[in-house]
């Protein structure tokens, strides 16, 4: 289907784009941009006037719960999630039930996943067997099954000499490790941040040092090893530290930042609020500031949503018993644009950030709007507002610390290859 | 997001006791002015005031307390309420039933109050929210010690003893001693002489025990107790838990004691007409020597004494009376 995107503000950039102009789209790729192909005859037009259209977005970290927690959300329900915040590719961690530790899991989640309305999938497998950082995983068979990178989600390898294994094993045939940084002895039955915020309340605290000394450990291996590493989520100026000092002393490493840690620090746990409880945990106000900086100046290559969906049974529960983690896919992209206006920054280089930044991290042709790349795009209204309310959310996961906020910027049409997967124009 | 103090209502009344934090001033000497009659009621004959007739009080213990719960039951009893003890601990949650379904089942029984202890931090908040949530701001929530963060209660009958031997607080030195880290009792303590006006307020302790951050809780920190004690008019003890006596916080109860615990010798040190609080059961020997607990600078029983009458008082002003 030939299909033309007129009167939008086109933002590629990937390609440096910015201006008033078209697109055109035929067989699930992008053909042109400006004038249309000779002897193209489009059979639909979307009018994308007032509204941004830049490549679909792209996720770094996306929690499907399929399979195992269905109960919390299945693919349909983030899925559509997923079209209707504009993500149109998203990579999964493997902690799932069992976790994403043998092809077969990986195959039947691919299969699942084919629908022309769904975000491509991409899982990340298990670097170890059951996540428990003991046996590596097959990470060939794996990665023929559809893996992008391997990682152990939110645990952690306690013994080094596994990890070390690991990484060298990983290196071996190239593949991408995705890591979180947290010594699991330090984070020890914390629940919040080691601060003002938890002295006060009476919870126990993770110091950053259980960040940093992760980080000096997987750094150090990741010299040794030469593996392609990518440490997920950082929470900490110390720790982003860390990594733009080892990127500069030659060690192979991007990071991202989740959403959330971009906007909220240790005081919006006010009271209590089991909304506000994260892993790895909101930290200080400057902390959230110099991972604010750090995206804009690139040290933080990308930002990813790290959306979780909690069903309410693990939600209602006191501070320290409640599941951590927020829905995310569909404030993405509002949670970004938010950032960039109040760092002033050029709309493009904020959405840099969502789409070819991680595009690159994955490995992936998406992120992009060149002839030829899979037409996988996002158009939305940078000025409309919505109220962010439960019942707004496609996601079976409702519980995100900014209910009953006024996000700016709403998508109103989600292309997939071509194909329209979610149309908000009424809106 | 909530970040309305959710402890007072529209009118800036005490609507639950969930913590000290923040309260008005003139709420914290109000409980105290009014817990002063109920003491006399506990040494007259007439020990029963009928505020509370007809109410019904739920002591909901998830954590056990023996002698915190004895203390609220008298409490509710001295003013006429019906009370109904739940050790929650062994009953519903073993059987896989959440607090707030809990807390459902129990407010559709008529409650009017909960007091409420739990081992998590912030659990009362979560019932006060709850209550509020689903349409059921009548009933009142009493926080009777929730994790580490909270026991607003104890922290209230320390400041009505502190007052009854030292009339004005603004003239006060007061040092807490021990684990500030793990204790309730402290946060509600600093919160409450901050509040009070008290002008310099010491937390002494080795590094393990405190909290990160606990500077910007207004206090001065020590980790020298002769130090620390040096000029005090009041010096509050803390109970040390069993678990925390040995391992990576504290290499033994007796190496504690030798730094830590409060003993005459080290007592020189406080004003001569200092006083020493606990807020009980006490560790012999290890944060208390007998010779102070049984000293004459001791006003340890008449915080238990004081307690019930300051318990009265919040009862009474929670239920409007």
């Amino acid at each position: 289907m030939k299909l033309q995107i007129k009167n939008g503000r086109l933002i590629d950039p990937a390609n440096n784009i910015d201006k008033q102009t078209d697109l055109f789209i035929a067989d699930g790729r992008v053909v042109a941009v400006g004038q249309a192909p000779a002897g193209f005859e489009a059979a639909g037009t979307l009018d994308a006037t007032n509204c941004i259209v830049c490549p679909g977005l792209v996720d770094l970290s996306a929690r499907l719960r399929e399979p195992g927690y269905e109960y919390k959300a299945t693919l349909e329900s983030e899925m559509a999630a997923a079209a209707a915040g504009g993500v149109t590719s998203l990579a999964c961690p493997p902690d799932t039930d069992p976790p994403l530790d043998e092809p077969g899991l990986v195959e039947m989640l691919k299969h699942r996943a084919r629908l022309p309305e769904f975000a491509h999938v991409y899982p990340v497998g298990a670097l170890t067997l059951n996540l428990a950082g003991e046996r590596i995983t097959e990470m060939a068979e794996l990665a023929e099954a559809g893996c992008i990178a391997f990682g152990q989600a939110n645990t952690s390898i306690r013994d080094t000499q596994v990890l070390l294994r690991a990484m060298q094993y990983a290196a071996t045939f190239d593949f991408a490790v995705w890591l979180s940084a947290q010594d699991p002895y330090l984070a020890r039955g914390g629940v919040a941040h080691d601060g003002e915020v938890a002295a006060r309340l009476g919870l126990a605290g993770i110091p950053v040092a259980a960040e940093t000394i992760a980080l000096a450990t997987i750094l150090h291996l990741a010299r040794e090893t030469g593996v392609r590493l990518h440490i997920r989520h950082i929470s900490s100026a110390a720790g982003l530290e860390m990594i733009e000092a080892a990127r500069a002393a030659g060690i192979n490493a991007t990071c991202d930042v989740a959403v959330h840690h971009l906007h909220l620090c240790e005081h919006d746990i006010g009271y209590f609020d089991p909304h506000a409880r994260f892993d790895p945990p909101l930290r200080a106000q400057r902390d959230r500031d110099a991972l604010r900086q750090g995206l804009a100046s690139g040290a933080i290559s990308a930002v990813c949503s790290d959306h979780t969906p909690v069903d309410d049974d693990a939600k209602q529960l006191p501070f320290d018993e409640a599941e951590p983690g927020a829905t995310g896919l569909e404030l993405l992209l509002p949670l970004t644009l938010k950032w960039a206006t109040e760092m002033k920054l050029p709309l493009a280089k904020a959405l840099a950030r969502i789409t070819s930044d991680p595009a690159r991290i994955l490995g992936i042709p998406a992120g992009q709007l060149s002839v030829g790349s899979p037409a996988d795009v996002c158009i939305f209204d940078p000025k409309a507002t919505q109220k962010l309310t439960r019942e707004s959310l496609k996601s079976q996961g409702k519980n995100t610390p900014f209910l009953g906020i006024e996000l700016q910027g709403r998508v109103r049409y989600t292309l997939i290859d071509g194909y329209l997967a979610y149309d908000g124009s009424w809106a | 997001m909530n970040h309305r103090n959710p402890q007072l209502n529209k009118n800036g009344e005490l609507q639950h006791l969930l913590t000290i934090e923040g309260l008005p001033r003139g709420i914290v000497t109000g409980i105290l002015d009014r817990a002063k009659p109920f003491t006399e009621v506990a040494e007259g004959a007439a020990k029963k005031l009928p505020l509370l007739r007809g109410k019904s009080v739920f002591n909901l213990f998830f954590e056990n307390s023996t002698r915190t719960r004895t203390t609220f039951e008298i409490a509710a009893k001295r003013l006429s309420a019906d009370v109904i003890n739940l050790n929650i601990t062994t009953s519903s949650s073993s059987k896989g039933e959440t607090l707030l379904d809990t807390v459902d089942n129990l407010a559709a029984m008529q409650a009017d109050m909960f007091i409420v202890r739990h081992a998590s931090s912030g659990a009362p908040h979560l019932i006060a929210q709850h209550l509020a949530a689903t349409g059921r701001n009548h009933i009142s929530v009493v926080n009777a010690g929730d994790g580490r963060h909270s026991h607003p209660t104890q922290g209230l009958l320390d400041m009505y003893t502190i007052r009854h031997y030292k009339k004005d607080f603004s003239q006060l030195t007061v040092a807490i001693i021990g684990d500030i880290m793990h204790s309730r009792v402290a946060r509600s303590q600093i919160h409450a002489l901050s509040i009070l006006g008290v002008p310099e307020i010491r937390v002494i302790a080795p590094k393990t025990l405190l909290p990160g951050g606990v500077e910007r809780l207004g206090v001065r920190v020590f980790h020298d107790i002769h130090e620390g004690l040096r000029g005090v008019d009041v010096v509050m003890t803390l109970r040390l838990q069993n678990e925390r006596m040995q391992g990576a916080l504290l290499p033994s109860p007796q190496e504690f004691f030798k730094s830590y615990g409060l003993t005459a010798d080290k007592l020189v040190l406080a004003k001569p007409d200092a006083i020493v609080l606990h807020p009980g059961p006490m560790n012999r020997g290890v944060e208390i020597d007998s010779a102070v607990a049984d000293g004459s600078q001791a006003v340890i029983l008449p915080q238990v004494t004081f307690g019930i009458a300051v318990r009265m008082a919040v009862m009474s002003m929670l239920a409007g009376k």
